[in-house]
């Protein structure tokens, strides 16, 4: 069984935001929400460097643990998923998540808060039919054979999703031919032409 | 473009000598980036170890972005993990070891040294000892204890024993109930408990007596007689753990229940973990004070019922107490008749403590 993963290449990442937006449209989701945000280090110095975050599916995962309802479970695949029939919106998942992923709409009185939402992978969630997983969690892409929209949007393949080892593989090959001519498109027919792999930090 | 036709061989010389330029200017970037080493040396700082190491503990820097829409998070959450491993690793066995050790201390203490009964038969007549405002205040504020006692233990315990009991739906409505009560009937229960508190404060300043009473374990066991006031050192402690950790639970309390105020996630850890605390461990007293107040000590409970207790009662726990007022004892017939004592509805005198 493969492990689903999250990677975004810092040494690429542009700040475009288009991967926050590619999720929002995928995904329907809420006013408010935004499952994946762009963080930037140092903006507007030299050594400002970008990076996409959202849920990164956590093999031990902290909000499944601290969870009072069993509201976030984890998938085989290592996708880490919430059922939103059981949140009862505490927040303890947003105490313990390294990353910030989950968010909670304030919908009530004493900005009490609403039902947790957060990144589902693109692999929607719990509900009886398609259409309620659509209007609950948004897109069910994994069950269509695809990756998450994000990722597959990403213009500088900076953010890459999928099994863990390819993931590992490609990044891996990056690091070795990062600044080489054929940027780690070595092999492939459209490496002169089409060279995503330019790594604009580096300047020679 | 017009091209003057007196000085052709200029500007033709003019144009090579541009491409000429251009070309080995293209060359060299071309040259430099084949050579990776020459490229890494000629390359900006770009992101060190340093940097990621400052994320990993969760600093920002003045430079700090993030595309979120009034978002104060940092990029790593440094101290969620320290966060969880307190709570589930310390607070939460603990507390569970705290409330079921008390439990079975006190049924082992039942068992074994049994109901402090009353030293000689009731003398049949009453002293008034808590009036119906007091009365009124306590068992709303322990009906609330109680409600929040279960409801804040189903939250940290629920999911290990009613999932699997009941299924999924009744679950789901079960725990959504459970948090309303709780965060609705929290503020109602501070506000309540501080009036209680201060209703009684005039009771609970430390006496002298009180050490001695503490040294002879409050007379809890065997035949011996200690002194006491109006409130003996186990009440007196009772309050001042209400008083103290009491507030400081509801004070973490009101942290947790109105997340409006802008405070960050590392505030509402520390307050989980200190309204947890102090709430089980209260909970744990709690249970020492009812059994005290109810099957532990014959006659104990209709104090807090009906107001009165009896003289034997009052000479056996609070001998002070007993000497200030025994003249104002009247007979059960009379309060069952519904006649007034002499000074009756108001508070006891409190003049030793």
């Amino acid at each position: 069984m493969a492990t689903m993963k999250f990677m975004c290449d810092a040494e690429r990442c542009i700040e475009c935001n288009g991967c926050v937006t590619a999720c929002k449209n995928a995904n329907d989701v809420e006013w408010g929400i935004q499952r994946r945000r762009v963080v930037t280090l140092d903006d507007g110095e030299p050594t400002e460097v970008s990076i996409s975050v959202a849920c990164m599916h956590c093999d031990d995962a902290p909000c499944i643990a601290v969870c009072p309802t069993e509201t976030l479970y984890q998938r085989d695949d290592g996708i880490v998923l919430h059922d939103k029939d059981l949140c009862i919106g505490c927040g303890y998942c947003l105490y313990a998540c390294p990353f910030g992923a989950p968010q909670f709409p304030q919908q009530n009185a004493f900005g009490e808060r609403g039902k947790m939402d957060k990144c589902t992978f693109c692999a929607g969630g719990p509900a009886e039919t398609k259409e309620e997983e659509y209007q609950k969690y948004g897109a069910n892409r994994i069950d269509e054979g695809k990756l998450p929209l994000c990722a597959e949007m990403c213009s500088t393949k900076a953010l890459l999703a999928g099994d863990a080892q390819t993931i590992a593989d490609i990044f891996r090959q990056r690091v070795v031919q990062r600044g080489h001519p054929d940027g780690a498109w070595s092999g492939n027919p459209r490496a002169d032409t089409d060279n995503l792999a330019y790594d604009a930090t580096r300047q020679g | 473009m017009y091209i003057s036709n007196a000085w052709p061989g200029f500007w033709r010389v003019a144009v090579f000598t541009l491409v000429l330029l251009v070309g080995l200017g293209i060359a060299q970037s071309v040259l430099a980036q084949a050579d990776a080493d020459r490229e890494a040396a000629t390359a900006v700082v770009g992101v060190t170890p340093d940097t990621w190491r400052q994320v990993r503990s969760g600093e920002t820097g003045a430079n700090f972005r993030d595309s979120r829409a009034d978002s104060n998070y940092n990029l790593v959450n440094a101290s969620g993990e320290r966060w969880r491993q307190l709570r589930n690793r310390w607070v939460s066995p603990f507390g569970l070891i705290a409330i079921g050790g008390m439990i079975v201390v006190i049924a082992l203490f039942y068992l074994v040294i049994g109901r402090k009964d009353l030293s000689e038969p009731r003398t049949g007549r009453k002293l008034l000892r808590w009036p119906l405002v007091v009365r009124a205040i306590h068992w709303t504020v322990a009906s609330l204890f109680i409600v929040l006692a279960l409801t804040g233990l189903n939250l940290l315990y629920g999911k290990f024993v009613f999932r699997s009991l009941f299924g999924d739906g009744f679950w789901a409505a079960m725990m959504s109930g459970t948090k309303l009560i709780h965060n609705y009937l929290g503020p109602l229960f501070g506000i309540l408990l501080i009036v209680l508190l201060a209703r009684v404060l005039k009771h609970n300043w430390p006496k002298k007596h009180d050490l001695a009473w503490f040294k002879k374990g409050g007379g809890m066991v065997g035949k011996t007689h200690v002194d006491a006031g109006f409130a003996n050192g186990g009440e007196k402690v009772w309050f001042w753990l209400l008083a103290t950790a009491g507030i400081v639970v509801i004070a973490s309390g009101f942290v947790l229940d109105f997340p409006n105020y802008g405070q960050g996630r590392d505030t509402m850890q520390w307050a989980n973990l200190i309204h947890a605390v102090g709430a089980l461990g209260l909970t744990a007293v709690a249970l020492g004070h009812i059994y005290i107040g109810t099957i532990g000590t014959e006659g104990a409970l209709e104090g807090m019922t009906t107001g009165y207790v009896d003289e034997t009662w009052a000479r056996d726990h609070h001998n002070l107490w007993y000497e200030e007022v025994k003249d104002e004892a009247i007979p059960e017939e009379q309060l069952a008749a519904g006649g007034k004592p002499s000074g009756g509805g108001e508070e006891p005198t409190p003049r030793s403590g």
